[in-house]
C-alpha cells in the first residue's frame, strides 16, 4: 500500500530522515519497497504482511516509528460534540456477525469538492478524491485504518438501520453499479425495507452520497472476520474494507473513527452532528498474556533487559504490568515476568510467542547474534537415496540429459500410457492440464516432439518423478523413471557415419541400469503395452517381477504425435527395482589357465531365438563353459528360405587347470547336439 | 664390389691387412643400407651360412691356412667374425629405426580435427542447484526427508496453523483434487503448495532432536509465464531441539548461504509473516552475482530475497505433540527455480520444462 511519510509526521517526529525512517521500518517489519516523489509529495510503497492489519494505515505505521525511535505518538482526538439525539435507530440482529455498530447523523451538509489538503493526501495514496463528504470516510480509512461508510440519510427508508443476514432472493446494486445476488449467509446493512450495503464489503448504489445529499449517516462498525471473508469470496469482491475486516479490524476504534469522520465532514461540508449511537452486542475480549523475560531469551537466544522489553511493548500500545501469575515482578536472577494486555487493534497477538516476536522485531533481528546449534542426533539415511542416485549417475553417463516435464497431462494421455484411474484436478490451469500424469512417458514424448520441431534430431532424455493414480478414495503416488532416445546413438562426424539408435541400444542402456542391482535372473519377454512396437519391444523381469518395459514407440502412436523418426522409450518401475539391493561387487580370482574359444556356424530355423539356445546350453551344466556369445547372424545368400545362419562363439575355461583337447571336443559335441535338438544344424 | 680374396701369405701382417680390408668394405656397405629390404640383402650377402662372405672367409682363409699357422688364423678369423657381427647388428638396428619412423609418419593424424563425441548426459539445472543446496545442509548434519506431492488439507494447511477459511490460504493458489467435497475438510486432497507439510510428517515420525531438509516438487495454480510455473521445486528445512534459538536460525542460514555462495556473502533478516512460524523472517543475501553493486538478478538493489524462515510456531508443535515449553526450533524454505534462474542467467522459467536439448546441454 501507499504511505506518505509526510502524513506520518502528523503523529510522530523521529529525529531521522525519511530515508532513515524507511530503512528502520523495513528492518522492523514494515517493508518499504520503493520511494516515489520528493518532499511533501513523497510516497512509499509499503509491503505489509497480511497479519498486520493494524499497520495498514498511517497512524499504525506512525506507531511503529514511535516504538522504533522511542518517541511519543500524538493521540487522535476528534473535537466533536453532539447536538442532540440522532432520531434514528440502529438494530443489530446478528450479534455473531456484528459486534458493534457506532453511528452519527450529520444534518445539513453541503457537498462540494474536498478541501485541497484532503484531496492531495488521498491522491498521494492513489485514491480518487470525490467530494468533501465522501472523502472523509476514505481519509479516515487511510489515516487510522477503520473502514467507515457514509449513507445518504434521506434514502434510508423507515428511519432505521438493521444489521442482519440477507434474505433468500434479495439483491443489491453496489456502488460499482453491479447487481449482486445475496445469499442468506451474507451479512447486510438494511433499512426497514431493503439491504443498503453488503456489510464490511461495499455500500449500495441507492443510498450513496451524491451532490444532492443533505443529511448523512456515518457507519463505523466491527464485523466478524470469517463472515466478511465468506461473503467477499463468494461474491469475488475484494475491497479496502473487506481486506481489513476479514483480517480483523480494531473493535475499539469504532467511536473514534465515527467522530473523526464527523469532524472532517463538519469542517468541510458544514452541518450539525448528532449524539453518538453506539450499539454493542458483544465485547471482543482483550488478551492478557503472561510474558517472562526468560522465555524471550529461550526463543531469541539473546538477553534483552526487562525494561527494554516493557518499553517496546508500551510504545506499541500494549499495557505492561510487572509481575506474572506465578512470580514476583523481578526475580532474584534479574529475570522478570510481566502481564501484558493486548490493545484492541492487535487481534493477531494472542500468545506469549506473539509478544516475543513484537519485542524481537523492534529490538531488531539484526542485533540478535548469529549462533550455531549443537546437535546430538544422527543423520538418517533415506532408504532409496543410494539406489536413486546410482540410476541417475548411470543414465547421465550413458548420455541421457536429465529433464523435468509437467505433472499435468491431458486425459487421453493419462489413460493411454497406463492402466490406472487418473487423478483429476478440480481447478486445472487448462483442459490439457486437467489430469495428473499416470506415466512419465507422454511428458517425455512431448519434449521429443518439441525438440524435433526445432531441428534437434538427436535427443536423449530421462526423468525421475512421481506418477499418480486414484485408488478408491485415495491417491496412490509413487516414484517412476523413464528414458527416451531418438536419432543417432553415435553422431555423424568427419570420423565416421552416424549410428542410428536402435532397439539394442535401449536394451543395452537398460541392462546397464539393471547391472547396478543384485540381479541374477533377468528375463525378457514380449508382454508389452499397445503403445510399443510389438516386434521391437520387450518387458524385463527380475524373478517374477516386471521391472521395465522398453522398445520402439509404436509407429501409429509416433505418427499420431507427429514424431517423424523412430523413438525408443524405456519405463522403469523403480519401486519394484528398489526392492532389490544394490550389487555389492566381490572379486573372483582371474584364472591362470588359458581360455579356449570355439566358433560354431549354425543354420537355424527362422523364429528360433538366441535365448532358447542360451537356455539350452546353460542346461548342459558345463562348469567350464564361461561365455556363450552370439557372434554374427546372416540371412539370404545361399541359405534356404526360412533359415538363417548364426555364428555361435563359446568360451571354456577352468580356474584349476589347462583344458584338454578331448574334453573341449566332447563339450563342443554336446553343444552341437543341443542346438540340433532345437532344430539347428552345423553349416556345411 | 668386395669379394673375399684368396690368401697366399698367412703372416700376421697379411692377415691383419686382409681383415681391415674386409671390415672397411662391410662398414661401407652397411652405411649404404636404406630400408629393411636392403638390410636383408646385405645380411644375406655377408652372413648367410651358405656362401655368405664370412663363410667364404672360413673356406678361403682358415681352411687354406697351412698347418702351423692354423691356430693363429683361427683366432683371427673368430675375432673378425665378432667384429663383423657387431657391424651387422648395428646396421639392423638402424634399418629398423628408419622403418618405425616411416610407420609413425604414415600414421600421423590432423590433431586439429574435433574429438569423437561421446556425450555425457547433463544434470537438470534446477536439480543441480538443488543438489548443491542439499549438500550444504547434509554437511551440517541434516537428514533428507520426503513426503507426498498430493497432500491432505490437514498437512498442507491445518497442521501448519492455517485455519480453515483463513486469508493466508489465499496466497497459496492451491490446486485441488476433484471430487473431495464429501470428505471432511482436513481429509480433502490437494497438491501441496509448499514443502512445509514434510515438517509435520517428519515431526510425527521422529523424536527430537530433529534436523531434516525436504527437497521436492510443489504445485500452484499459477498460469505459466516467464516467472511463474504451476510446477516448481522448494527446499524446506527444520531443526528442533531443546535449545534452539532465533540466533541459531540466523547463524545456520548465514553459514549455509556462505557455504553455497562464498564466504563474502552477507545475510540480512527482516520480519515477515508465515502462519507456521513465529517470529517469522525473510532472509536476503547480498547479491553473489555482482557483489552487491547492483545487477539484473538483484534488480540493482544489491540484495536478493532468498528464504522464508522463522521459529516453529507453538501451535504447530501442538499438532505433532511436541511440548512447546521444552522444545523450540526453526524452519526455513526457499524456491529453487528462481535461484537457478539467477545462477545461470536464465530469463524464462518455462525453459526448465521444455526438455530442449539445446538448453539442457549448456549445463554440461
Amino acid at each position: 500500500m501507499k504511505i506518505s511519510p509526510n502524513w506520518i509526521r502528523d503523529f510522530v517526529s523521529p529525529a531521522a530522515s525519511d530515508r532513515g525512517v524507511a530503512e528502520a521500518l523495513t528492518v522492523s517489519g514494515i517493508a518499504i519497497e520503493g520511494s516515489f516523489g520528493e518532499g511533501a509529495d513523497q510516497t512509499w510503497e509499503a509491503e505489509i504482511t497480511t497479519n498486520r492489519v493494524d499497520a495498514m494505515n498511517h497512524y499504525g505505521v506512525a506507531r511503529e516509528v514511535s516504538a522504533i525511535y522511542d518517541v511519543d505518538l500524538a493521540p487522535i482526538a476528534p473535537k466533536v460534540s453532539g447536538n442532540g439525539p440522532a432520531n434514528f435507530s440502529i438494530v443489530i440482529d446478528d450479534a455473531e456477525g456484528c459486534a458493534r455498530y457506532t453511528g452519527r447523523v450529520v444534518r445539513g451538509v453541503k457537498t462540494a469538492p474536498a478541501p485541497a489538503q484532503i484531496a492531495h493526501r488521498l491522491e498521494l495514496v492513489e485514491q480518487r478524491s470525490i467530494s468533501n463528504v465522501a472523502d472523509a470516510s476514505n481519509y479516515v480509512l487511510n489515516e487510522i485504518g477503520q473502514p467507515t461508510h457514509a449513507f445518504d440519510l434521506d434514502k434510508l427508508e423507515g428511519g432505521k438501520i438493521i444489521v442482519r443476514r440477507a434474505r433468500e432472493g434479495e439483491t443489491i446494486f453496489t456502488l460499482d453499479g453491479i447487481e449482486r445476488k445475496l445469499a442468506p449467509e451474507d451479512l447486510v446493512i438494511a433499512d426497514a425495507v431493503k439491504p443498503v450495503a453488503i456489510a464490511g464489503v461495499m455500500g449500495g448504489d441507492a443510498t450513496m452520497i451524491t451532490d444532492a445529499t443533505k443529511n448523512v449517516l456515518i457507519e463505523s462498525a466491527w464485523f466478524d472476520p470469517a463472515s466478511i471473508r465468506r461473503t467477499s469470496r463468494r461474491l469475488g469482491m475484494h475491497t479496502d474494507a473487506s481486506h481489513r475486516y476479514e483480517r480483523g479490524a480494531d473493535p475499539g476504534i469504532t467511536q473514534l473513527a465515527c467522530a473523526r469522520v464527523a469532524e472532517l465532514i463538519l469542517a468541510s461540508a458544514g452541518g450539525a452532528v448528532s449524539d453518538e449511537i453506539d450499539v454493542v452486542t458483544r465485547t471482543i475480549p482483550q488478551s492478557r498474556i503472561p510474558l517472562a523475560s526468560s522465555e524471550v531469551k529461550r526463543i531469541l537466544g539473546v538477553e534483552i533487559p526487562p525494561e527494554e522489553i516493557a518499553r517496546i511493548l508500551r510504545r506499541l500500545g500494549f499495557t505492561v504490568e510487572p509481575g506474572g501469575p506465578f512470580k514476583p515482578a523481578v526475580g532474584l536472577s534479574g529475570e522478570a515476568e510481566f502481564t501484558v494486555t493486548v490493545p484492541t487493534w492487535r487481534l493477531d497477538v494472542e500468545r506469549e510467542i506473539d509478544l516475543i516476536e513484537e519485542v524481537a522485531r523492534i529490538y531488531s533481528y539484526l542485533k540478535i547474534p548469529n549462533t550455531l546449534p549443537s546437535f546430538a542426533g544422527g543423520v538418517i539415511e533415506e532408504p532409496v537415496a543410494g539406489k536413486r542416485s546410482e540410476l541417475r549417475k548411470r543414465l547421465l553417463s550413458l548420455g541421457y540429459n536429465e529433464s523435468l516435464s509437467s505433472t499435468f497431462i491431458p486425459q487421453e494421455d493419462a489413460r493411454a500410457f497406463a492402466n490406472a484411474e487418473p487423478v483429476r484436478i478440480a481447478n486445472p490451469l487448462s483442459e490439457e492440464a486437467s489430469f495428473m500424469r499416470t506415466s512419465l512417458v507422454p511428458g517425455l514424448l512431448l519434449q521429443i516432439a518439441y525438440n524435433l520441431n526445432r531441428g534437434n534430431t538427436d535427443v536423449q532424455l530421462f526423468e525421475a518423478g512421481h506418477v499418480y493414480a486414484m485408488q478408491s478414495e485415495a491417491v496412490d503416488e509413487h516414484n517412476s523413471l523413464a528414458f527416451v532416445s531418438t536419432g543417432a546413438a553415435c553422431r555423424a562426424s568427419v570420423h565416421g557415419k552416424p549410428e542410428p539408435f536402435n532397439f539394442f541400444h535401449i536394451k543395452g542402456d537398460l541392462e546397464q541400469l539393471l547391472a547396478a542391482f543384485d540381479v541374477k535372473d533377468v528375463s525378457f519377454d514380449r508382454t508389452v503395452p499397445v503403445w510399443l512396437h510389438p516386434g521391437r519391444s520387450a518387458r524385463a523381469k527380475v524373478g517374477g517381477t516386471t521391472v521395465a518395459i522398453f522398445g520402439q514407440l509404436h509407429p501409429e502412436v509416433a505418427a499420431a504425435r507427429k514424431l517423424k523418426q523412430e523413438v525408443f522409450v524405456a519405463e522403469i518401475f523403480v519401486e519394484a527395482l528398489y526392492q532389490l539391493a544394490l550389487r555389492q561387487p566381490v572379486y573372483t580370482p582371474i584364472s591362470k589357465y588359458p581360455a579356449v574359444e570355439r566358433d560354431f556356424s549354425f543354420v537355424l530355423p527362422e523364429g528360433l531365438e538366441f535365448e532358447s539356445i542360451r537356455q539350452k546350453l546353460s542346461e548342459l551344466a558345463i562348469a567350464e563353459l564361461t561365455a556363450i556369445i552370439p557372434a554374427e547372424t546372416f540371412r539370404g545368400g545361399s541359405l534356404a528360405a526360412g533359415t538363417y545362419s548364426f555364428l555361435l562363439r563359446v568360451r571354456f575355461q577352468s580356474s584349476e587347470r589347462t583344458l584338454r583337447d578331448d574334453e573341449v571336443a566332447s563339450w563342443s559335441q554336446q553343444i552341437i547336439d543341443a542346438v540340433g535338438s532345437l532344430g539347428g544344424s552345423l553349416r556345411q | 664390389m668386395y669379394s673375399v680374396p684368396k690368401l697366399e701369405d698367412f703372416s700376421p701382417a697379411s692377415l691383419d691387412a686382409a681383415a681391415d680390408e674386409l671390415l672397411a668394405a662391410l662398414q661401407a656397405e652397411s652405411q649404404a643400407i636404406s630400408d629393411p629390404k636392403a638390410f636383408e640383402e646385405f645380411r644375406n650377402r655377408w652372413m648367410a651360412r651358405k656362401n655368405g662372405l664370412l663363410t667364404q672367409v672360413n673356406e678361403s682363409w682358415l681352411k687354406a691356412a697351412p698347418g702351423p699357422s692354423k691356430r693363429d688364423v683361427g683366432q683371427r678369423v673368430n675375432a673378425l667374425k665378432a667384429q663383423a657381427e657387431a657391424i651387422v647388428s648395428a646396421a639392423e638396428q638402424l634399418a629398423a629405426g628408419s622403418a618405425l619412423s616411416a610407420k609413425i609418419k604414415s600414421e600421423t593424424v590432423d590433431i586439429s580435427l574435433p574429438g569423437i563425441e561421446r556425450p555425457l548426459g547433463v544434470r537438470h539445472p534446477v536439480l543441480r542447484t538443488l543438489d548443491e543446496l542439499i549438500s550444504v545442509f547434509v554437511k551440517m548434519g541434516y537428514s533428507i526427508a520426503e513426503g507426498p506431492e498430493v497432500e491432505t488439507d490437514y498437512y498442507n494447511f491445518e497442521a501448519l496453523n492455517f485455519p480453515p477459511n483463513h486469508p493466508a490460504r489465499d496466497t497459496q493458489d492451491t490446486l485441488f483434487i476433484a471430487n473431495q467435497e464429501m470428505k471432511a475438510q482436513r481429509d480433502r486432497l490437494l497438491l501441496r503448495t509448499h514443502t512445509s507439510p514434510v515438517q509435520i510428517r517428519s515431526m510425527e515420525k521422529l523424536t527430537p532432536p530433529v534436523r531434516v531438509i525436504c527437497p521436492g516438487k510443489v504445485h500452484r495454480n499459477d498460469a505459466p509465464d516467464a516467472t511463474h510455473s504451476p510446477v516448481f521445486h522448494q527446499l524446506e528445512g527444520l531443526c528442533v531441539d531443546t535449545n534452539i534459538t532465533f540466533g541459531d536460525l540466523k547463524g545456520t542460514l548465514d553459514h549455509a548461504m556462505k557455504s553455497m555462495f562464498g564466504s563474502d556473502v552477507k545475510t540480512s533478516f527482516r520480519p515477515s509473516f508465515f502462519p507456521f512460524t513465529e517470529p517469522s523472517v525473510e532472509v536476503s543475501i547480498s547479491c553473489p552475482f555482482c557483489g552487491g553493486n547492483g545487477c539484473r538478478p538483484c534488480k540493482q538493489s544489491g540484495w536478493i530475497e532468498l528464504l522464508g524462515a522463522g521459529m516453529v510456531d507453538p501451535n504447530v508443535f501442538g499438532f505433532v505433540d511436541y511440548d512447546p515449553k521444552k522444545l523450540s526450533g526453526f524452519a526455513f524454505g526457499m524456491g529453487i527455480e528462481r535461484l537457478a534462474m539467477m545462477t545461470y542467467n536464465v530469463d524464462d522459467i518455462q525453459q526448465f520444462f521444455y526438455g530442449d536439448v539445446r538448453f539442457l546441454e549448456q549445463f554440461a
